[in-house]
């Protein structure tokens, strides 16, 4: 085909989708590139629009994000403060608490018993990082983690504090992280979409999900994530109606290009011929998705390694595996969500079931990604929303108690990506309870995150309504100490 | 007005174009604004906090005072850029002095640093924003081709057109015309019987009777409503996380109504942000005042109470700015507006009016649920058989739903510092930004039917073009302002200033009168042009600004459902009643839910709910239906006003694979078979009810080709065939021939997934 032409004229339909909504820039081009991804592959006419790659060159080129859903605490995790377990039943003192606002679940206590963890630590590795007892696996791999224990937030419950995370405001439409990335960077499979999402339930106390996590918000619905399910479907719509095969979609798809091209000779709207586009990439899916999504042809040893759950669709093991090829085929955000952490009371009880869960397939997945020589170019996050009350919310008792939501500290991790690995990044005071040094906003976190991408976080803009909208709002700063 | 036009084709792209003859006559509002603001009012604007340098450049007494750091220069010194800051700063090569600043990643180009020269050579003369001055009463243009056109309307976008070197399209064929006007008025294909009638209507006013006969149609209410259900960001659902059942449909059921009614858009809006202030007010008038409950409201357990009213505040002032003077309010929420006289003050005010409801941030957990929370009115059998009688209530219960109320005592409003709940500064009373039309609380009344009087104040220069250009935008596929949420200073010009005030004027001076305005646009030539791009207009105006044709567009989520209940005879055509819940694939909901309330599980519904209209379709806010959402539906998160129209692979297997498109495939091929006719009849009837044209002689062939093929698989493998057909629960008529059934239905479906079928053509 006259490539020069086929360039023009896609290049001519994008120009008439996205005229007025952005100067040709970033964007325009990254979806160019999606609705046709082999487009900008070879030279020619498409130089003057590369404006659409990377700020500079990536260390990462995925991601992966487990998002632990509900605010597993980081004081039975990562977040080791004895000192806890030594004041245990002591009231926190108002000099720790500085007045810190509370939730409308602990604001009418008169008390704030502090309670240490009821599970041991240990330190592990040649970083010496602690873990806690609960996660025996992760414990294995902190040579190749970069903990960050001083991540703070705005948002005080799960609703604005997970919108935040996932989308850089605590209210209104904005896009998600991976929508974002999406939009900024295009896809790199013509067969996938250059998003996508995994769901699964623990066995604590669970916080909803919601699909505004994973919108495209303002930006074009192309960087909505696509929700994977646990069914057979596993995308929705995906499969073919009974008694349809395959030949037979083949062949409808050809009749509808010849009525759709009659159609496309009369009027000369380009975008009849961009459907057909979408039909024949849609086709594609159909084959490629079943065909990634079947775990059962994984070897023996894999299996092994993430525990034999990653069988059974719509574990959390099942989707770290399948997360890992996703991602080695190319899509761009992986993004899983794990319900279940949000251990307001029977934390002894439903925190170890939490972590079990998650903890061997978390710790597989990295070591399975850096075994295939992945690692260094997939960023994998693990990590809630905020952080648990050093107090014990409700009654303390002998054997059990449980944690308030806690904004101003909590723990997550990143691995590989251009992340310095072995790394234990900043430090809480001896009660857990605020940020000693190196304290890493989620302003800061996204900035970090599209730095590794090869974004530079105040150049990935999106104008809408006047303002041009940004991931990291109007703060953020790279978190240097953390790049390898 | 011709020297607009090579400035505003070039509007969108400004910052990319570099080389471009610089008008002889630069104009502040065209040429000039859109630069300062884009570039320079972020640090050089309204907003006080943030100005840099003490310099303004937003109003003329700013740009041309002298410079606070060195009273020998000014920014702008009229008639000489070489003394002019403003211009110095652009041309250097000084990284340092450079402006915009190099770390803003702004750049302002040759062609707009050339116009700026030239502005300040001319004068440099401020005028003030378009929007903000009332509209001026234009005649309509003479144009050259006196034989074309209907009305008013057509003689501004000739004039333009003409002014352009380019010519309008010929009319479109009637059978296309007659698929376009019937979705843009009732979001249903036209029936066979209606495309006959038409097509037999040889007098020159068929088209008109047709308009009217739409018009009148109860589905004419169906379809308006479902654009404000996005405006007034209506759901089914509370919303955040546990996300609990609401039941605000009677209140849609009365937009429908007043739709249907005609209501004056002056009462429309009047009722729903005051109705519960007029004097006695009636039911309906209460009812009408849900659209300010329509926000989330919270159900998570531990929520700081004031925070989240203060939110829904928040929700009603930013709300209030989009959806009826077309303008960002909430960006001064935090701080004074960075582009748009807006001050935090003024932002404030606003939000006094909205800040006197009895109401709770947080009235009760999941557990707690209401369907209906505080202030809220339920309404009765009786009610609906005596008063609110377009309400479709079967149930015999009373159903609650939220309205608006001012409490007795007036809650003091505060500026909100950086915007958070409890940060108290200045205490402020009610009142709206001056620079739209000043507000008099003696004249108006200092509640929120004080505020819905000022907005529907003949003077207000801002909330009849704001609705005239959002109908616009649904008719035409663009608006004449294009930013329809924008009418700030960051928003786009409109591309017919004229044309746009002479319909706000002629429409309020028509006693707000909706129908009328949209028998104005649809009897317009400029609407019944064909949609045949050809490639010099497509190279000239991509964009058809000038609208040298009909723009094709894909429809909305909501009528790609209802094309393929209505052309298989599927739809129910009950009108309003409770939200129903259509076929989806399983697990949705029950894989994002918290677990808790009644909306954990998707219970399906069955029988005739399965066939009703996309309006219907339950929204719950945080698992909204996964194939509306494919095809750009509204999240209903907040108030929109303009929805993406995009195109991807997704919908691709929405149209290929969702069981409502083949169970309609289906039932349409059943009723085909059992006709007495031939498989050509057959196919053309399929053809015309989907696509609303009769086929032409290659279409039909290739789909009759594809007929006999697929019969013959199907023959072939007679299983398949009984798999294929066995799609939805509508009960199965009594048909042998399954392979025919199967192939039949399988052209169907081949018809439904043509791109013509899901375009307004």
């Amino acid at each position: 085909m006259e490539n020069n032409e086929f360039i023009k004229q896609r290049y001519h339909i994008t120009r008439r989708h996205f005229l007025g909504k952005m100067s040709l820039g970033i964007g325009s081009v990254a979806l160019g590139s999606l609705l046709v991804p082999d487009l900008f592959k070879s030279g020619g006419d498409e130089a003057s629009l590369l404006a659409g790659l990377p700020h500079f060159a990536p260390k990462a080129k995925r991601v992966i994000y487990l998002f632990q859903n509900g605010a597993p605490s980081q004081l039975e995790s990562f977040d080791y403060k004895p000192l806890l377990n030594k004041m245990a039943g002591q009231d926190l003192p108002a000099s720790v608490r500085m007045g810190q606002r509370l939730t409308g679940m602990t604001a009418g206590q008169t008390k704030f018993p502090l309670v240490g963890s009821n599970f041991s630590f240990k330190q592990y590795g040649q970083s010496g990082a602690w873990v806690s007892e609960l996660f025996p696996n992760m414990a294995k791999i902190v040579d190749d983690v970069c903990f960050i224990k001083t991540m703070n937030t705005e948002a005080i419950n799960h609703d604005p504090a997970l919108t935040f995370m996932q989308s850089g405001a605590q209210q209104g439409n904005r896009p998600s992280m991976g929508a974002w990335l999406s939009y900024g960077l295009g896809s790199e499979n013509k067969n996938l979409p250059a998003f996508c999402v995994l769901l699964s339930r623990g066995r604590g106390n669970g916080q909803g999900v919601y699909s505004k996590l994973w919108s495209n918000g303002f930006l074009d619905s192309i960087h909505q994530g696509v929700q994977f399910s646990s069914s057979e479907e596993r995308v929705l719509y995906l499969k073919d109606p009974n008694g349809r095969d395959r030949e037979g979609t083949r062949k409808m798809l050809d009749k509808l290009a010849q009525l759709n091209d009659m159609n496309y000779q009369e009027f000369g709207d380009p975008e009849i011929q961009a459907r057909v586009q979408q039909y024949e990439m849609a086709y594609r899916m159909q084959t490629a998705v079943p065909e990634l999504s079947d775990l059962s042809q994984e070897p023996d040893h894999i299996i092994k390694m993430y525990g034999a759950d990653c069988l059974v669709p719509g574990t959390y093991a099942s989707n770290c595996l399948l997360a890992r090829k996703l991602s080695e085929s190319g899509v761009r955000f992986v993004q899983l969500y794990h319900q279940g952490w949000d251990q307001h009371g029977n934390l002894v009880g439903e925190m170890p079931l939490q972590a079990q869960d998650v903890d061997r397939s978390t710790s597989a997945l990295v070591m399975d990604l850096k075994q295939r020589g992945l690692l260094d170019e997939t960023l994998v996050i693990w990590g809630g929303e905020f952080g648990r009350t050093n107090y014990c919310q409700g009654d303390l008792s002998k054997d059990n108690y449980g944690r308030d939501h806690h904004p101003r500290c909590y723990t997550i991790w990143m691995a590989g990506g251009g992340v310095k690995p072995g790394l234990v990044y900043g430090e809480t005071d001896e009660f857990g309870y605020n940020i000693v040094r190196d304290p890493v906003h989620v302003n800061d976190f996204h900035a970090t995150v599209l730095h590794l991408m090869g974004l530079n976080h105040e150049q990935l803009t999106f104008k809408h309504l006047g303002r041009r909208y940004r991931l990291t709002d109007v703060a953020g700063k790279v978190v240097n100490g953390i790049l390898a | 007005m011709t020297l607009l036009i090579p400035a505003m084709l070039n509007l969108s792209c400004s910052e990319k174009r570099t080389t471009a003859h610089v008008s002889d006559s630069v104009d502040y509002n065209l040429h000039i604004r859109p630069i300062l603001s884009d570039r320079c009012f972020k640090c050089h604007g309204p907003d006080a906090n943030q100005r840099k340098a003490h310099l303004r450049l937003d109003t003329p007494e700013g740009a041309m005072a002298a410079l606070k750091d060195n009273p020998s220069a000014h920014a702008i010194l009229p008639g000489d850029p070489a003394k002019s800051e403003v211009y110095l700063r652009l041309v250097t090569t000084d990284t340092a002095e450079v402006m915009p600043p190099v770390k803003s990643n702004l750049k302002i180009n040759e062609h707009e640093i050339a116009l700026i020269k030239k502005w300040i050579e001319q004068g440099a003369k401020y005028k003030p924003h378009w929007a903000f001055i009332p509209p001026k009463s234009t005649p309509p243009p003479d144009v050259e081709n006196t034989a074309w056109g209907h009305n008013e309307i057509d003689q501004f976008i000739l004039a333009k057109l003409e002014a352009n070197g380019l010519e309008p399209n010929e009319e479109a064929d009637k059978e296309r015309l007659l698929k376009r006007v019937s979705f843009d008025l009732t979001g249903l294909p036209p029936s066979l019987a209606l495309q006959d009638k038409f097509m037999a209507d040889a007098s020159p006013d068929a088209y008109a009777h047709v308009v009217d006969e739409l018009l009148a149609q109860p589905q004419y209410g169906e379809k308006m409503a479902t654009y404000w259900m996005d405006v007034a960001r209506y759901a089914d659902s509370h919303g955040y996380q546990d996300d609990g059942l609401r039941t605000m449909w009677p209140w849609r059921d009365w937009v429908i109504h007043a739709f249907n009614a005609n209501y004056p858009y002056d009462r429309f809006i009047t009722w729903q942000l005051a109705g519960d202030l007029l004097p006695n007010p009636t039911k309906e008038q209460l009812l009408a005042t849900g659209f300010n409950r329509n926000h989330k409201i919270t159900q998570e357990g531990g929520v700081i109470d004031e925070e989240y009213r203060v939110e829904y505040v928040t929700d009603r002032t930013n709300t209030f700015g989009k959806a009826f003077l077309a303008l960002t309010f909430e960006c001064a929420k935090c701080h004074d507006h960075k582009y748009d006289p807006i001050l935090q003050q003024d932002y404030y005010s606003t939000f006094s009016f909205f800040n006197q409801v009895p109401e709770k941030g947080l009235v009760g957990d999941i557990t707690l649920a209401s369907l209906a929370d505080p202030p809220n009115m339920k309404i009765s059998t009786a009610d609906v058989e005596k008063i609110l009688t377009f309400i479709n209530k079967k149930d015999t219960a009373a159903v609650p739903v939220m309205i608006m109320k001012d409490a007795p005592a007036k809650r003091p409003t505060y500026i909100l510092k950086r915007g958070v709940y409890d940060a108290h500064g200045d205490r402020v009373s009610v009142g709206l930004p001056k620079a739209i039309m000043p507000f008099d609380s003696t004249v108006y009344g200092n509640n929120r039917l004080g505020l819905a009087r000022w907005l529907t104040d003949k003077k207000n220069p801002l909330t009849a073009r704001v609705f005239v250009n959002r109908m616009w935008q649904e008719f035409f596929g663009r608006g004449l302002v294009k930013t329809a949420g924008d009418f700030g200073m960051q928003g786009e010009m409109p591309s017919h200033p004229e044309l746009l005030d002479w319909l706000a004027l002629d429409f309020v001076n028509n006693g707000w009168d909706v129908k009328r305005l949209l028998k104005q646009f649809v009897t317009s030539a400029a609407y019944r042009q064909s949609s045949v791009v050809s490639p010099k207009k497509l190279a000239t105006d991509p964009e058809n600004i000038l609208l040298s044709h009909s723009t094709r567009a894909r429809m909305s989520a909501e009528n790609v459902r209802d094309m393929a209940l209505a052309s298989s005879g599927l739809l129910t055509k009950d009108i309003g009643g409770p939200s129903i819940k259509p076929y989806q694939p399983k697990g949705i909901w029950e894989s994002s839910t918290s677990g808790r309330g009644v909306l954990a599980r998707y219970v399906q519904d069955h029988g005739d709910k399965l066939y009703r209209r996309g309006l219907y379709c339950f929204i719950k806010r945080t698992v909204p239906p996964p194939s509306m959402l494919v095809f750009d539906g509204s999240n209903r998160d907040q108030c929109e006003v303009k929805r993406l129209r995009t195109n991807t692979p997704l919908q691709a297997l929405v149209l290929m694979n969702d069981p409502v498109v083949l169970e309609s495939a289906r039932v349409f091929a059943e009723k085909l078979l059992q006709e007495k006719s031939t498989v050509e009849q057959k196919t053309v009837t399929a053809f015309r009810a989907i696509v609303a044209r009769n086929p032409k002689a290659e279409e039909l062939k290739i789909l009759m080709t594809y007929f006999d093929d697929e019969k013959k698989v199907f023959e072939a493998s007679p299983e398949k065939a009984k798999q294929y057909i066995n799609a939805g629960e509508y009960p199965f008529a009594n048909i042998t021939d399954v392979a025919s059934l199967a192939a039949l239905m399988q052209v169907v479906h081949t018809i439904y997934n043509m791109e013509e079928s899901i375009t307004k053509v």
